[in-house]
């Protein structure tokens, strides 16, 4: 830097006066405080005793207190399997729902992004009018749900082979997308209790199948979503070929497809299975026991004695201490999956 | 045998790549969203060795709408204080001026102006509902708390985070290392950021604790009055959502043509005159798209009023969906429907109002 040329030539494009440098960067370094020292603190915690938990707050360990390692042994040698457990669940669940939600979603995306697809208006309100007409019958009729879901299928083939076939108006990809997508709007509480009820039928609650089944729904409209749009900018002219020279569609999906695709399936697969792992709500209603995930184990934390923060700050960094490696290892991913979204969307 | 079948499979191939998806929306979105609507029109009893459902029409709605749980859903009535006489007020202005440019555009449809008239009506009758509750006398119900969750937070969720974006995209040194650091709060599971949110908000024992006895506040517990109990809720929440609005406003505003930029501030156009006209017109879409997503979500919020607050005092922190689940806890499965209902219509109303008339004009505004 030359102090006497700035005063004569006006500053380069793109820099900056030094005062405004340090405005942003006190600015940054402030939200960088605010992001950071809330997790100090909750990692902090974990390290300390009952005792320490009092006024004056104490900041610094081995300065301020002793460091002790009691809470980390209350939840992995006293509690034991009541952690590890919960912790294996939610590893099973977020991974397998997740695999299952990103494989659906984008071969849903890529069949709406290359293939027509023209359902017929009067078949979809029949099969919902006889849907509906199921429902009815069995929570108002007290009709067997096995019989009403035969008749209903049957009744569906039936109109479909006669009746739909007269209207000739249908809907189109576009519209297929959107429905798939808007299906995010449905606030989980007004699926829940019907999937509760489902899965008590089904003799299911409080297992992997009902909780990794759930999630791989609700994510699906995120999957298909992020996939549709990164699909979309794939070139075809390698797919047409592998089609002329009478490759199947599978084999296109599974081999051509999917390895073009793959900066879009790790940005979409980070971002579902971390709302995988975190989710709270469909959690409490699907699991009471056997199956719960972490954050059950970490909300029922809320003792009768009051909140037992040594341990819930453990338990906390242990559930968090993964997805932030991921994100601060695989960042490039997760930014490029949200713009993928909110860009296009 | 191996081969008819897979030829078969071949021949359904386009039927099979979407049918997976398909089926699994219709068993965890549309089947229940059926079975919650006959939900909210009955009543749920246990009875000896099982439960019955009967239906009993729109008592419900009725009860959460104007009778025993009115005041949970709606809030207590009182008269309206002077200040917030603006919100209804504000509301028509904002309103008329939509409907009119609407009907002076000349293409004026049956659904375009039924569409129009539901959301202007769910508009003027939201504001004035948070007017009519607000009062000293009043009490918010969990609608009222639910969208203040939405405006208030999201707005201040918007302006913050596009700030921190737009210092970000300045040409500094360790731009990599906040980009980084900004993103964590998004990956803390949210029940994780509530407890993290208790302990930094214990005014008597958390990190803030010396700050708070300084400025003589050190007595005050935020837990016990609504509007603070509101205020730590919306920070929490905050803390977690800004980073996603930051990320994608990052990167949209690092999409936008240099040149622009720079043939501006060589005529000398200040920072401010760079960021009004050329910046966000550039990055309006992404910013419009952002703000309608974090608003679907947004409504659906329960894990931090849950954990931070248990809803209270009182139900001053309460959502939609803590409401809903509450019901349920205590077995009342058809006013657990009935909030949820209501939930979705409310939620589903506003962000296809806020998609049809600010998203898409945004939009096409651009191209």
């Amino acid at each position: 830097m030359n102090a006497r040329k700035s005063w004569f030539e006006p500053r380069k494009l793109g820099e900056m006066a030094p005062a405004a440098r340090i405005g942003i960067y006190a600015v940054l370094g402030f939200w960088a405080l605010v992001v950071l020292f809330p997790l100090y603190w909750l990692f902090i915690t974990s390290f300390k005793l009952p005792i320490d938990v009092a006024y004056p707050p104490k900041y610094l360990p081995f300065l301020d207190f002793a460091p002790s390692l009691s809470a980390w042994r209350y939840i992995f040698v006293d509690l034991g399997n009541d952690t590890l457990r919960p912790y294996f669940n939610s590893v099973i669940v977020a991974l397998s729902s997740t695999v299952l939600s990103v494989g659906i979603g984008s071969m849903a995306a890529y069949a709406l992004s290359r293939i027509e697809y023209k359902p017929r208006l009067g078949s979809i309100l029949c099969f919902i009018l006889i849907l509906a007409g199921v429902v009815v019958a069995v929570l108002a009729g007290h009709v067997d749900w096995r019989l009403a879901t035969l008749v209903g299928i049957a009744l569906f083939i039936l109109v479909l082979r006669t009746v739909a076939r007269r209207f000739r108006r249908h809907v189109g990809n576009p519209d297929i997308l959107f429905w798939i997508i808007s299906q995010r709007i449905l606030p989980p509480v007004v699926a829940a209790l019907p999937i509760y009820v489902m899965f008590q039928h089904l003799n299911l609650l409080d297992t992997h199948l009902a909780l990794i089944v759930t999630y791989m729904t609700i994510n699906l409209p995120i999957s298909v979503w992020l996939m549709y749009d990164f699909l979309v900018g794939v070139p075809t002219d390698l797919e047409e070929s592998a089609q002329l020279d009478g490759a199947s569609r599978f084999r296109i999906f599974f081999g051509i497809v999917l390895p073009l695709a793959k900066p879009g399936l790790i940005a979409t697969f980070l971002l579902v299975l971390i709302l995988a792992w975190n989710e709270y709500l469909l959690a409490l209603f699907l699991s009471t026991a056997k199956a719960q995930t972490m954050p059950i184990l970490i909300a029922a934390q809320n003792g009768t004695r009051g909140p037992q923060w040594w341990y819930m700050s453990a338990l906390i960094t242990i559930m968090i201490a993964p997805v932030v490696a991921l994100t601060v290892a695989l960042q490039k991913y997760i930014a490029q999956g949200l713009l993928l979204g909110a860009v296009k969307g | 045998m191996g081969r008819p079948l897979s030829e078969w499979i071949d021949r359904q191939a386009d039927r099979l790549f979407i049918l997976p998806a398909v089926v699994a929306i219709l068993a965890f979105s549309i089947f229940p969203l059926l079975v919650s609507a006959y939900l909210a029109v009955s009543r749920f009893q246990l009875t000896a060795g099982g439960y019955q459902i009967r239906y009993i029409g729109w008592l419900n709605f009725k009860k959460i709408l104007t009778g025993s749980e009115q005041f949970h859903f709606l809030g207590t009535f009182a008269p309206i204080p002077w200040f917030a006489w603006i919100l209804p007020l504000l509301a028509l202005l904002f309103v008329g001026r939509g409907l009119r440019l609407y009907l002076t555009t000349g293409r004026v449809t049956v659904l375009g102006a039924i569409g129009r008239a539901i959301s202007a009506a769910l508009i003027v009758a939201l504001a004035t509902l948070i007017a009519a509750t607000c009062g000293p006398h009043g009490g918010l119900g969990t609608v009222s708390v639910t969208l203040m969750y939405v405006v208030i937070g999201v707005s201040f969720q918007f302006l913050l985070g596009l700030g921190l974006a737009m210092l970000c995209a300045q040409r500094i040194r360790g731009r990599g290392f906040f980009r980084v650091v900004f993103m964590i709060p998004l990956m803390v599971t949210p029940v994780g950021v509530a407890y993290t949110f208790r302990m930094m908000a214990d005014m008597t024992q958390g990190p803030l604790s010396p700050l708070w006895r300084l400025l003589g506040l050190g007595d005050l517990t935020w837990a016990s009055q609504g509007w603070s109990a509101r205020l730590v809720v919306m920070v929490g929440d905050a803390w977690q959502w800004i980073p996603f609005i930051f990320i994608v406003l990052l990167a949209a505003i690092e999409g936008q043509s240099r040149e622009q930029v720079e043939a501006a501030s060589l005529d000398g156009a200040g920072f401010w005159r760079i960021f009004r006209d050329i910046t966000w017109p550039e990055i309006a879409p992404v910013a419009a798209t952002v703000v309608l997503i974090r608003v679907i979500e947004a409504f659906k919020i329960i894990d931090l009023p849950n954990i931070l607050t248990n809803g209270g005092p009182g139900i001053a922190t309460e959502s939609l969906t803590l409401h809903s689940f509450i019901y349920w806890r205590t077995l009342d499965l058809g006013g657990s429907a009935a909030v949820a209902y209501s939930l979705l219509f409310i939620s589903t109303v506003f962000s296809v109002s806020f998609f049809n008339f600010v998203v898409q004009p945004v939009r096409s505004a651009r191209k």
